[in-house]
């Protein structure tokens, strides 16, 4: 029995934080996606964690992207990490397509930015299209891949700026459309792509708390650090709490998803409700005890409240994964528990 | 170098662990519910009960061999602790020696202390109880005021004053607590900790009636009562750090670990499965409260995989410290989250009593006992966040609890 990141996990998470605080601090957060960023992210490893080795990739899993995501939400960076593993775990299913197989490897060294939507209305607007070298969409069991150049694109509004949400039309001809059934790799990637933004919002969750706790520490009112009250206190507490517990619940996700456990489907969606739940805490929170300042685009705080808005709700929200487990759980036959 | 791969199996010795239990339970646990151990006939029942399992080594298995255990791993520790609370086993009337007491003699007791009052307690035999709250020192433990003057004549110690809210202290036999040894001292200064035999001259035991009725605490006034030098734990003086140092590995693990909640969660799911078959008459439609069955369950879930991930950690060699205010505000909220979604799935029938009721009147009592919840988020928000401490002479510094009940 072991529940922890491992220490390759852990020593890929230092790396990427590295490279993150040199290369995503706000103010370049700010500016939006980089494909600078993304190069540099790719160097590491950071784009092609989930291709394959024999298209260029590292071939790790869902742990792995669990310890990157948590950085990437940290470091509150704009590129397509999740977006990446998930991608390249449908593109890895049909690697007998050339377009498959050429664009894993142009993920593997940061040549191409994906832009991934496996779930919701076929006419909401698609994360990171804006800035996307090709999009992946699925609708029903059918997964359906097309260039950005060959496919319309027309940038979203979006509350979170750094998304790139766009909508997006790729079915003006047959030609160059990548079009595949394959029920259980779109089940499947969509259950990673909830483990990873459910990692991704824990990070931001735990970069709120760490500014706000500075700033609660430094604001003074009354003559007294404003942390020094108990109602600030208990509200910080609280946020911890629901981060630290939320963050095992997404450690074991990870893991019945790497390892085919039966609970797979019910493992990844109590991650995500956990990590909506935690990070939509954190950000009401943090917000309340930074005050006026908090209610700023001056204040720094706005770049994880908008990632929070925006991915509390992506991949499934909490009410949807909610609904899921019960199914599971209050049905017939719920899956056994792991471990 | 071996690989810390992420490994959510238990091994061949931790399954045939669990086997070996859950045989056993079946075999033994009562077939109906032993009356209330808060009663007379109910404590002794309860007694028995703490025998039978002492006999077949299942009443302390993480305790070394020599004391009546099994020297049960932490991971091993957990198991039985589900298959326990999942058979419907009856609950712990030795619970606060045990769990309680029992690490700080491991840690401070001489080898004499040891084996004179270890078995016995694991037995069964002796009930121990906690002596820690006074009418004035509740949350603020280190304002604690009863005292002990030495008696050198005699060799040992006279303690005067009053401790109150002492759980199972109606009927059980020894108390161990906090006394000021130092009159001079202050706070946290000049305390020792000690054991009292409450049969002894000197000692009156009022009970006190709970929520639910029974008298499930107790008062206990102690007028010019002898401890003898072989009862004071640890150093005299030392009372502090011998009760802090337990508190906080313990209080989560020992005391509450997940398997109750688990075991609860499971029977939350069965109650809404009957209720939404019409099997009871609840007065609102089961799907408003599918989700409220969800929440509580799951937190029972992510509180079994957060125990799982602080075993890792103490396998690793980390300390859990602080941390353990984080166990003790999750599981209070969930256990009274757990029976609350219970009485209102009962709907007209919740308040015909049973044991949902019992269990939801008792967890009202878990975010105020072993410390309460606010003291463990000032905590939290202090050691955990590093935020400022609230100004001294307000209300001082405050003393960390860790009672159990
Ligand atoms: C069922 C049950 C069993 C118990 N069993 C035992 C036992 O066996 N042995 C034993 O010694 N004790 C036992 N206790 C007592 C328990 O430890 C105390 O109730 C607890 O420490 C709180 O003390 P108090 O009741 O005096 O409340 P107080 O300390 O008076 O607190 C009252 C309220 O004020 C709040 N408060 C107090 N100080 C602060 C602060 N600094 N900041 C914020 N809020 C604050 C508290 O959180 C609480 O909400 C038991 C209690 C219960 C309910």
């Amino acid at each position: 029995m072991r529940l922890a990141p491992t220490a390759d996990e852990e020593l890929f998470a230092r790396t990427v934080r590295a490279v993150l605080e040199r290369r995503c601090a706000p103010r370049e957060v700010r500016a939006g996606f980089a494909r600078g960023r993304w190069a540099e992210l790719a160097e590491i490893g950071v784009t092609g964690l989930l291709v394959p080795e024999e298209h260029g990739g590292l071939g790790l899993g869902a742990g792995a992207l669990v310890a990157v995501a948590e950085e990437a939400g940290r470091a509150c960076a704009p590129e397509p990490v999740v977006e990446a593993a998930v991608a390249a775990t449908l593109l890895a299913r049909v690697d007998a397509d050339g377009r498959a197989r050429e664009w894993l490897r142009a993920l593997a060294v940061g040549a191409a930015v994906p832009a991934v939507r496996l779930a919701g209305p076929g006419t909401a607007p698609v994360a990171h299209a804006a800035h996307a070298n090709f999009v992946l969409v699925a609708d029903g069991d059918t997964l359906y891949g097309r260039s950005a150049a060959e496919a319309y694109i027309h940038p979203a509004p979006g509350v979170d700026p750094g998304r790139g949400l766009a909508y997006v039309d790729m079915s003006m001809s047959p030609d160059g459309l990548l079009a595949v059934r394959q029920e259980q790799a779109v089940t499947r990637a969509a259950r990673l792509g909830a483990i990873g933004a459910a990692a991704d919002l824990l990070g931001a969750a735990r970069a709120m708390l760490d500014l706000t706790v500075r700033h609660a520490r430094q604001r003074h009112q009354f003559g007294r650090p404003i942390g020094s009250y108990q109602a600030v206190k208990h509200q910080l507490a609280d946020v911890l709490s629901a981060v630290e517990f939320a963050h095992p619940v997404v450690l074991r996700a990870a893991y019945s998803h790497e390892h085919g456990r039966p609970s797979a489907g019910r493992d990844a969606a109590m991650a995500k409700v956990f990590a909506s739940d935690a990070a939509d805490l954190a950000a009401r929170s943090c917000l309340q005890v930074h005050g006026a300042i908090g209610y700023t685009q001056e204040c720094d705080l706005v770049l994880w409240l908008r990632r929070v808005w925006a991915l509390s709700a992506a991949w499934g929200d909490a009410a949807h994964h909610r609904a899921a487990i019960a199914a599971d759980l209050l049905g017939p036959a719920p899956a056994p528990p792991c471990p | 170098m071996l690989a810390q791969v992420t490994d959510l199996i238990f091994s061949v010795t931790e399954e045939a662990f669990r086997r070996e239990i859950r045989d056993w339970l079946a075999r033994h646990v009562p077939s109906e519910p032993l009356p209330s151990m808060d009663t007379p006939d109910g404590f002794e029942a309860h007694r028995r009960w703490e025998r039978h399992l002492y006999d077949a080594r299942w009443a302390v298995v993480s305790w070394p061999a020599e004391y009546g255990g099994r020297g049960a791993s932490l991971v091993e520790w957990l198991i039985f602790e589900e298959e326990y609370w999942r058979s419907g086993a009856p609950g712990r009337v030795s619970q606060n020696g045990i769990f309680l007491f029992a690490p700080a003699v491991f840690a401070y007791g001489t080898e004499e202390q040891k084996r004179r009052v270890l078995p016995p307690m694991a037995a069964g035999e002796e009930i121990w109880v906690q002596g820690w709250s006074e009418p004035e020192a509740g949350s603020d433990l280190a304002a604690l005021r009863s005292r002990a003057v030495r008696d050198g004549r005699r060799g040992g110690w006279r303690l005067t004053g009053q401790k109150t809210w002492s759980s199972r202290g109606t009927y059980g036999h020894r108390m161990f607590g906090l006394f000021r040894t130092d009159a001079r001292a202050e706070r946290h200064h000049g305390l020792t900790y000690l054991m009292v035999d409450l049969a002894a001259d000197g000692v009156t035991v009022r009970p006190i009636r709970q929520l639910g009725g029974e008298p499930g605490f107790a008062e206990v006034f102690l007028d010019d009562v002898f401890v003898p030098d072989a009862d004071v734990l640890g150093e005299p003086g030392e009372g502090w750090r011998v009760a802090m140092s337990t508190t906080g590995d313990e209080r989560g693990l020992s005391l509450r670990g997940p398997g109750r909640f688990l075991a609860a969660a499971d029977r939350l799911v069965e109650l809404y499965r009957r209720v939404s078959a019409g099997e009871e008459a609840g007065t609102d439609t089961p799907n408003a409260f599918r989700d409220a069955v969800v929440d509580a369950w799951m937190r029972a879930e992510s509180y079994r995989l957060y125990t799982f991930r602080t075993v890792t950690r103490l396998g690793d060699g980390q300390r859990v410290g602080a941390q353990s205010s984080l166990n003790k505000v999750f599981w209070s909220e969930l256990d009274l989250n757990l029976h609350a979604t219970a009485q209102r799935l009962l709907g007209p029938w919740a308040e015909t009593g049973g044991p949902w009721l019992d269990g939801y009147l008792f967890s009202l009592a878990g975010p105020i006992y072993a410390g309460t919840n606010e003291i463990q988020r000032n905590v939290i928000a202090e050691r955990l966040l590093g935020l400022p401490k609230e100004p001294k002479g307000s209300n001082g510094e405050k003393g960390e609890k860790g009672e159990g009940r």
